[in-house]
């Protein structure tokens, strides 16, 4: 039973971070309706930087923020420079270069950086507290968890209390009717890519010193997890991108925990598998009624 | 009457093929002109046309005395063009009252922007019941009421309303038409209107602009049009 509750916490810290990864997919596709294949290679790019950053200035805290600052920038720049123009092709275009920008990426960053592993240490301790015996999260987890969580909060409240939240969310439901009321939709898309890889390097950032280590691939399969914890929770929605995060960290907490580390790569790709099979729109995409 | 809007040989196409060829015709401030015709005659591509969806190939559009060339289309609410497009202007994923808002989300003057949505409660006693509803939740006519009512918030000096009766009850197609003419008098609006039913369209402007094959055939006050045997069975069939 200890275990169980042990393999519950670590599974809800590591969700929390699936949860922020599947949320950028979410804002994107909302945005887009494009899948960025190249989140992870991104947030990996990102990271690098704001370990960088931590290490020439000594604080990590520094480096988060070069990392999240980074991170915007470049969204915005793969929005503005690729996709932009790869768009014009049709939305498969962007699938493709978005893939040819993971290669691109992973190069560029093994040229600068090499391809061994660097450490990348955590702000905190990464030692679970013991809790009248049973081993629950670390102060590293409760970091990641809050910071996840606090980031949902602020998404949530940007999006249905802002301005600029209402006319992100009609330029991306509605982009001629938007552009007839004054809205750039242009430029709109461009903050939602932006926010995306915010919240991608952000994710990032909490995810790499969790025994990853930084290299180039680093989030290859983070990547995988979190796209299947946003197909569950349905691509458009982003409470189902959070709820799906959670969900697919605790079941993948129990399989490594009981099953072996091993099957933890096969069991997201059944995940992924079952829930397209048995729900292709996610648990959380109601029918939306759309009369015309 | 000053005219709003002056249109000079406006030409525009899909690609190689032309839809409008040589389109003239003024709106003149504070009345209603209906743009009427066959499908296929040109009429929801002149609107998008006026608004800047899409791009003409020749002739030119002065909006209150400036060339509208070059300008984007997201500029246009804000020198006073609201276009009203056809069967989808509401934006079904937002409420009632976020519909509203975004309507006067470009507008400096925070203060009248709220009172415009107000106006539009007032107008339209419907919407002010369903303002949490979301757009998907509401009755055809409730949307074409929003629709209208969003355009208004931007106090446009030209409206451009497509199809506004398309799928509506003729009882509230008439409320709708009703409102149109109320707002000219009242307001001054000036409106260019597109329909399909040719006798609601003519019952409420004062002129008419009949259109066949992206070309303008008659232009004349609506009365003409309404008594005019042989241009009503030739163009308008009936």
């Amino acid at each position: 039973m200890q275990r169980f509750w042990f393999l519950t916490f670590d599974g809800l810290a590591a969700g929390a971070v699936y949860a922020a990864f599947a949320l950028a997919l979410v804002l994107i596709w909302r945005a887009a309706r494009v899948v960025n294949f190249a989140q992870g290679a991104m947030a990996v790019a990102t990271a690098y930087v704001g370990y960088a950053v931590a290490s020439a200035t000594g604080s990590y805290w520094l480096g988060l923020a070069a990392a999240v600052l980074s991170g915007l920038a470049l969204g915005a720049l793969v929005e503005r420079v690729l996709m932009r123009f790869a768009g014009a092709g049709g939305p498969l275009n962007q699938v493709i270069v978005a893939l040819g920008l993971v290669l691109v990426i992973q190069a560029v960053l093994g040229m600068i950086f090499g391809n061994g592993y660097r450490p990348a240490p955590a702000p905190f301790d990464t030692d679970a507290l013991t809790i009248g015996g049973v081993a629950a999260l670390s102060p590293y987890d409760i970091w990641v968890l809050g910071a996840a969580l606090t980031v949902v909060a602020l998404l949530a409240v940007l999006f249905t209390r802002t301005p600029v939240g209402l006319r992100m969310r009609a330029a991306a439901f509605a982009p001629e009717v938007s552009r007839l009321l004054g809205v750039s939709v242009g430029r709109m898309l461009t903050l939602g890519w932006a926010l995306a890889a915010g919240v991608g390097a952000l994710a990032g950032m909490l995810v790499v010193p969790t025994g990853l280590g930084l290299h180039s691939h680093a989030m290859d399969l983070v990547f995988v997890v979190a796209f299947t914890a946003a197909v569950v929770g349905g691509l458009d929605s982003p409470v189902g991108a959070v709820v799906g995060g959670l969900l697919v960290g605790l079941i993948l907490s129990y399989v490594t925990g009981y099953l072996g580390p091993d099957t933890t790569p096969l069991a997201v790709l059944v995940l992924l598998l079952a829930v397209l099979l048995a729900r292709p729109g996610g648990l959380f995409s109601a029918a939306r009624a759309r009369h015309v | 009457m000053t005219a709003v809007l002056e249109v000079e040989a406006l030409s525009c196409g899909y690609g190689p093929v032309p839809v409008l060829r040589d389109v003239t015709f003024t709106v003149p401030a504070g009345t209603v002109t209906a743009v009427l015709g066959a499908n296929g005659a040109g009429k929801t591509t002149l609107l998008r046309t006026l608004s800047g969806l899409l791009r003409p190939s020749g002739g030119r559009i002065r909006f209150a005395g400036e060339d509208l060339r070059g300008v984007r289309v997201e500029h246009l609410v804000r020198r006073g063009l609201a276009h009203v497009p056809e069967g989808r202007g509401v934006v079904t994923e937002l409420t009632v009252a976020e519909n509203l808002r975004l309507g006067g989300l470009w507008r400096r003057d925070r203060v009248d922007a709220r009172r415009a949505q107000d106006e539009v409660y007032e107008l339209f006693p419907p919407l002010a019941h369903r303002r949490d509803h979301a757009g998907h939740q509401l009755s055809g006519g409730e949307r074409q009421m929003l629709a209208i009512g969003r355009a208004l918030i931007a106090r446009p000096r030209l409206l451009l309303l497509d199809e506004p009766s398309l799928g509506l009850a003729p009882k509230v197609t008439a409320q709708i038409m009703a409102l149109l003419r109320r707002l000219r008098d009242e307001r001054g609006l000036t409106v260019l209107l597109v329909e399909q039913n040719v006798r609601t369209a003519l019952w409420v402007a004062d002129q008419g602009i009949v259109m066949a094959l992206g070309r303008v055939v008659t232009a004349a006050p609506a009365a003409r049009l309404r008594d005019d045997d042989q241009l009503r069975h030739a163009y308008l069939g009936f």
